[in-house]
């Protein structure tokens, strides 16, 4: 039995995803630049996903630029926007401890362009404090850049009410939502989002596509040049069977949204409550309530997640972990960190992630492996005191 | 990042040799660093000489989980001073390899092994060989 409970990190394509992409790829394979009658159906395909993807998040069919995906919209629009910030000698930039490394990254690198970067430092429960924002504001503040819901922790943050403030004090506000769309209700209008990234692979989608919605009125500077493609923003033959898989995948979502919210917060919540049931000492991470509906989050004491991870691989189960053994680097997730999770119990962190083709008997699974690889990793750890049914104490 | 493991260091994983406490042991050594995600101990039982019998706890990954196995099976029933010259190397190359990233287990399972020949020379008020001098500070940003 193979379960994949990694669905932050990628989905599988959906059915009728893979369809369209099918049709993009076979079909319809002209070039939309192109005059002739291939050309011009590929330009139809183009424009009518542009227009379905517009419309299910609430926006404008020309607000929607497509890209490769969720980390080159979030460069793309952080450094134009610092960029445009710059000009009207605005060079302070807000976000958050806890975002995307796409997102941290280009901040870091515009930090050392001469940029000021304020780093709010989410709540404990991995939600934004609103207070901290407003406090964080300055006169030359030109971008605030929080995302919709955290990736690891699943938890959403109060958009809405970060808008308005930005709103009020003429800062632009952009999202990476990647976490978010085709999970949670989500409607760049009401919200009052001025730019906001996507992908396709996070909601059964094709992965090396996305998008970033950018309100009309803003300019954003080119991306790439040498073509008219995306407004002439973004140049190069368009993803179309990409772009095709990704318009059906998020309208499927849409659509089912109600129904795979509820399906899956049960699977979540019998998931969680199972977990504090049958093992001792664990902490989950993130606010219960406001998170998305499929992420589950936990620490576990006396254990390191990358054991955790391959027990679990063995044992059937895909998931995956804050670590810093998993991370590639030697520190562990800089999210735990965020919201107060110590170092050394935020090596023991597994996330373990929901979609659409996940089963109440599959949750089931896990919660008969989970808790045996536990047991057998805390009996030869060091740190663990089998005892009391604790970490020890150690300082070193 | 995804890792690839040798069939070698999977089996370990999945076999740990030597896991437990010696309640009674002649020499006892702790080395690694909580916030850097990797402690190791381990016991020795040491008789005439000979490693009578090792036990090992580790918290770690993967790797960390093998190297400690592997290097307590390469000293078990070995004389002391053969295990003195235990070389992560040699760990390493009993184990088909190790990916770059987790070399630093390797060294901390020579150095776990050396902390507890240190205590025992220690407790038995010997002078303590040269080889167990400790050069890891135990936190594996020093060997990267």
């Amino acid at each position: 039995m193979r379960v994949y409970a990694d669905n932050a990190a990628t989905t599988k394509v959906s059915d009728k995803a893979l369809e369209a992409m099918m049709l993009g790829l076979t079909t319809l394979y002209g070039n939309p630049s192109s005059l002739h009658e291939e050309g011009r159906e590929a330009e139809h395909e183009l424009l009518k996903a542009r227009m379905e993807i517009a419309a299910l998040m609430g926006a404008e069919t020309d607000e929607i630029y497509f890209t490769s995906g969720g980390s080159e919209s979030d460069n793309w629009a952080i450094r134009e926007m610092a960029k445009r910030g710059s000009k009207k000698g605005k060079m302070h930039l807000i976000s958050t401890e806890f975002e995307h490394h796409a997102v941290l990254h280009t901040l870091q690198k515009l930090e050392k362009e001469g940029f000021a970067v304020t780093y709010i430092k989410p709540e404990a429960n991995g939600i934004i404090d609103i207070e901290k924002l407003k406090a964080a504001i300055r006169p030359d503040t030109a971008l605030v850049t929080v995302m919709y819901a955290n990736n690891e922790i699943g938890t959403i943050q109060p958009i809405k009410e970060i808008a308005d403030i930005c709103h009020e004090h003429d800062i632009i506000f952009h999202t990476d939502a990647v976490q978010a769309l085709g999970h949670i209700p989500v409607n760049v209008k009401e919200n009052g989002i001025d730019l906001m990234s996507f992908s396709g692979h996070k909601f059964n989608g094709p992965k090396g596509v996305g998008g970033l919605y950018v309100k009309k009125g803003i300019v954003i500077g080119n991306l790439i040049d040498g073509g008219a493609q995306e407004r002439r923003k973004r140049a190069g033959t368009e993803n179309i069977p990409g772009i095709m898989g990704m318009a059906a995948a998020l309208k499927e979502a849409v659509e089912e949204m109600d129904t795979e919210i509820e399906k899956l917060t049960a699977l979540r919540d019998r998931l969680i409550d199972g977990i504090i049931e049958k093992i001792p000492a664990v902490h989950l991470n993130g606010d219960r309530e406001r998170r998305v509906p499929g992420n589950v989050n936990f620490c576990f004491e006396g254990i390191e997640g990358e054991s955790l991870l391959l027990r679990l691989d063995l044992a059937g189960i895909a998931a995956s972990s804050g670590s810093a053994c998993t991370s590639g680097s030697l520190d562990p997730s800089h999210v735990l960190l965020s919201i107060g999770v110590p170092k050394e119990l935020a090596h023991g962190s597994l996330r373990l992630s929901f979609g659409k083709y996940n089963t109440e008997e599959e949750i089931d699974y896990i919660l008969e492996v989970l808790p045996d690889i536990v047991k057998t990793l805390r009996l030869m750890s060091p740190v663990w005191d089998d005892k009391n049914g604790c970490m020890k104490k150690i300082s070193f | 990042m995804a890792m690839t493991y040798s069939e070698k260091v999977m089996e370990h994983f999945t076999h740990p040799r030597n896991v437990g406490v010696i309640e009674d042991a002649d020499g006892v050594g702790e080395v690694g660093n909580m916030s850097c995600g990797d402690i190791m101990k381990v016991y020795l039982k040491i008789n005439d000489g000979i490693i009578e019998d090792v036990k090992f706890n580790t918290f770690g990954c993967g790797s960390a989980i093998a190297t400690s196995s592997m290097a307590t099976e390469m000293i078990k029933g070995k004389p002391v001073e053969e295990a003195l010259k235990l070389t992560n190397k040699a760990v390493v190359e009993a184990l088909d390899g190790l990916p770059p990233v987790k070399i630093h287990c390797s060294v901390l399972a020579e150095e776990a092994v050396k902390a507890a020949l240190k205590d025992y020379y220690e407790k038995k008020g010997l002078p303590v060989p040269e080889e167990c001098s400790n050069e890891c500070n135990g936190c594996c940003h020093s060997c990267h």
